[in-house]
């Protein structure tokens, strides 16, 4: 069995229907190296050689595990599959599809030829949005001063109750009206989305946002709807006062290439 | 576009830059096509990926921003 921690190896950042190779200039892949592309079967994958002492199994490990690592070959591997993106519709693979060799690449390209071919027609002519929206949070109603009529009548200690009972209910009513605003969003906007996918809420220590957030969604969208898509986003995030609304792209569409029969679930 | 929404768009390449980082993990990590390699297919796992985000939350927990700055006072 070959040493899989010596010499090269073949990262995939991408698979689209033909792709010319200068259309790659500019970018470096996750190793610094320049993309190239591999064909087979009337596909064409983007790829990059790459070193398997880092790349390999054991190098991967260690590096999704430190943030730096994992953020310079996360934003590398988008690099490169974004300008593929500019240029022909792609599906793109998900980090961390390594092959030993191009033979490799092309036996995968031959095997799911026909899926590969369906997911490409899928976004084809379209683009992914990102909406992500945050509650707003609204502190004032927690801190209202009392009534002091209040306190002569009942006690400090009852006042105190009552007005913590108060702070507690309306902050849940905010609670709950948030979480309905962004349903109601999401679900105004999937209307407009050939498809919609949610992504789970993304947590502050890793955003540095502390706010708290309610949707973290994405769409496809026919390129003839993106600006009636942002002009709804526009809308809904003036009715939804009690949200703030962040619109994001156009992404390639990561969030739907997805190969039949091999469905599966984050 | 100036409004309610905040917008960041690739046609603005200067914004584009500074693209949440975990808005690009939450592309390439949790989707994109999942086609066997003849390498990395363990570690393209997706669960293996979110057990190493989890390490990576808690390595950056104690200096990172978020709320747990005032969860420490």
């Amino acid at each position: 069995m070959a040493d899989r921690t010596v010499g090269n190896g073949v990262w995939v950042y991408a698979v689209c229907s033909d792709l010319d190779e200068q259309n790659l200039r500019g970018p470096q892949g996750v190793d610094g190296e320049a993309p190239r592309v591999v064909r087979a079967a009337d596909l064409s994958a983007v790829v990059g050689s790459v070193d398997l002492a880092r790349f390999g199994e054991e190098g991967l490990r260690r590096d999704l595990n430190d943030l730096h690592r994992l953020e310079a070959i996360a934003r590398a591997h988008h690099d490169v599959v974004d300008a593929a993106a500019r240029h022909r519709p792609v599906v793109p693979t998900r980090l961390a599809t390594v092959y030993e060799d191009d033979r490799g690449v092309r036996a995968m390209l031959q095997w799911h030829r026909d899926r590969l071919v369906a997911a490409l027609r899928r976004v084809e002519g379209r683009q992914e949005w990102g909406v992500k929206a945050y509650g707003v949070r609204d502190d004032q109603r927690s801190s209202r001063p009392a009534d002091p009529g209040d306190q002569a009548r009942e006690g400090a200690g009852t006042a105190y109750l009552r007005r913590r009972q108060a702070a507690l209910s309306s902050r849940e009513t905010l609670r709950r009206s948030t979480i309905e605003g962004a349903e109601a969003l999401y679900a105004l906007l999937s209307a407009l989305a050939v498809a919609a996918r949610r992504h789970r809420p993304q947590d502050p220590h890793l955003s540095g946002d502390p706010r708290w957030m309610v949707l973290n969604a994405a769409y496809l969208l026919d390129n003839g709807r993106v600006e009636a898509f942002g002009t709804a986003v526009t809308r809904s995030a003036t009715a939804h006062p009690e949200l703030a609304v962040e619109l994001t792209g156009p992404w390639p569409p990561y969030s739907f290439a997805v190969l039949d029969d091999a469905r599966e679930e984050s | 576009m100036t409004g309610p929404v905040a917008t960041i768009t690739r046609e603005d390449p200067a914004a584009w830059e500074q693209v949440a980082l975990v808005d690009i993990l939450d592309r390439v990590l949790a989707a994109g096509v999942v086609i066997t390699g003849d390498i990395t297919l363990s570690i393209a796992g997706v669960d293996l990926v979110y057990i190493s985000l989890q390490a990576l939350v808690s390595s950056v927990r104690p200096g990172g921003p978020g709320p747990t700055r005032d969860d420490r006072r």
